[in-house]
């Protein structure tokens, strides 16, 4: 297997996750899209990791940060989107438009 | 065209798993079941990482992805949606619109870079990467180390705040 396998599996999920990102309604299913196209990103640090420059590891270094920050980024956003349940009774995006004078 | 390594038969069956379960990912009107398969998901791509000779980071992803966010997912499915509610429209209109950029944007990411040159070099890398990247973190790599932790706290005093009555 060589790299441009990998780059073309993670461009094709990358694409799959923003579908999700751009169609769904309900805010958690568009952080569960989010997290697959974090995921295909991390694919590609791994590969170039692994093909380009192997004895670095710089690409496994930041693929920790990137789950670190995915995990963050989780629990935040679980956060902000229960307490948007409790106060507007919705989590479908299109639905939220407090803002929206 | 593509020579048959040992790798050749994990890569195509691990990949086919991976795109099914993103497909049912976002497209899925059960929520419960898109959150299983992003697990399956998950899944997948620490057999990625192995393939790619990445083991602590496929032992990373199968502890903090599937045994932590999969899980708050689940959490927060069953504390507030009426997920047993199949009638609710679960994409909104413009999903054609969306389809078909997303096809030509994926179309131009594949392009592009199955035109691009790549700079290949021979697999040298550590027999056991665990140390190696123990060691850089604590050193090279340390100030970005200690931000993620504060960017950690951060997110773990914001998530308690935030979701508080």
């Amino acid at each position: 297997m060589d790299l441009s396998h990998y780059l073309t599996l993670s461009a094709i999920i990358f694409s799959i996750g923003l579908y999700g990102v751009l169609t769904r309604r309900n805010a958690l299913a568009i952080l569960l899209s989010i997290e697959l196209m974090l995921n295909s990103v991390n694919i590609n640090l791994v590969a170039f990791s692994h093909f380009v420059t192997p004895a670095l590891l710089t690409g496994q270094i930041f693929v920790i940060f990137t789950i670190t920050i995915a995990a963050a980024e989780a629990a935040v956003g679980l956060a902000i989107i229960n307490s948007i349940y409790r106060s507007a009774k919705t989590v479908n995006c299109d639905e939220i438009n407090l803002m929206k004078g | 065209m593509i020579e048959l390594t040992a790798q050749t038969i994990p890569f195509y069956i691990l990949a086919v798993i991976a795109v099914i379960s993103a497909l049912a990912v976002v497209s899925l009107k059960n929520l419960v079941h898109s959150v299983l398969f992003l697990a399956l998901f998950f899944f997948c791509m620490a057999g990625f990482y192995i393939l790619l000779k990445a083991e602590f980071l496929a032992a990373v992803q199968i502890f903090v992805y599937v045994g932590g966010i999969t899980v708050l997912f689940l959490f927060l499915i069953m504390l507030t949606f009426k997920v047993a509610d199949k009638r609710l429209r679960q994409t909104n209109e413009q999903w054609l619109i969306a389809f078909v950029m997303v096809i030509l944007f994926g179309w131009l990411l594949v392009t592009g870079l199955s035109e691009t040159n790549w700079e290949i070099a021979e697999w040298s890398g550590p027999e056991k990467t665990i140390p190696v990247i123990g060691k850089l973190l604590l050193t090279t790599y340390i100030f970005p180390f200690e931000v993620v932790s504060v960017v950690l706290l951060a997110a773990l005093i914001g998530a308690i705040v935030i979701a508080r009555k």
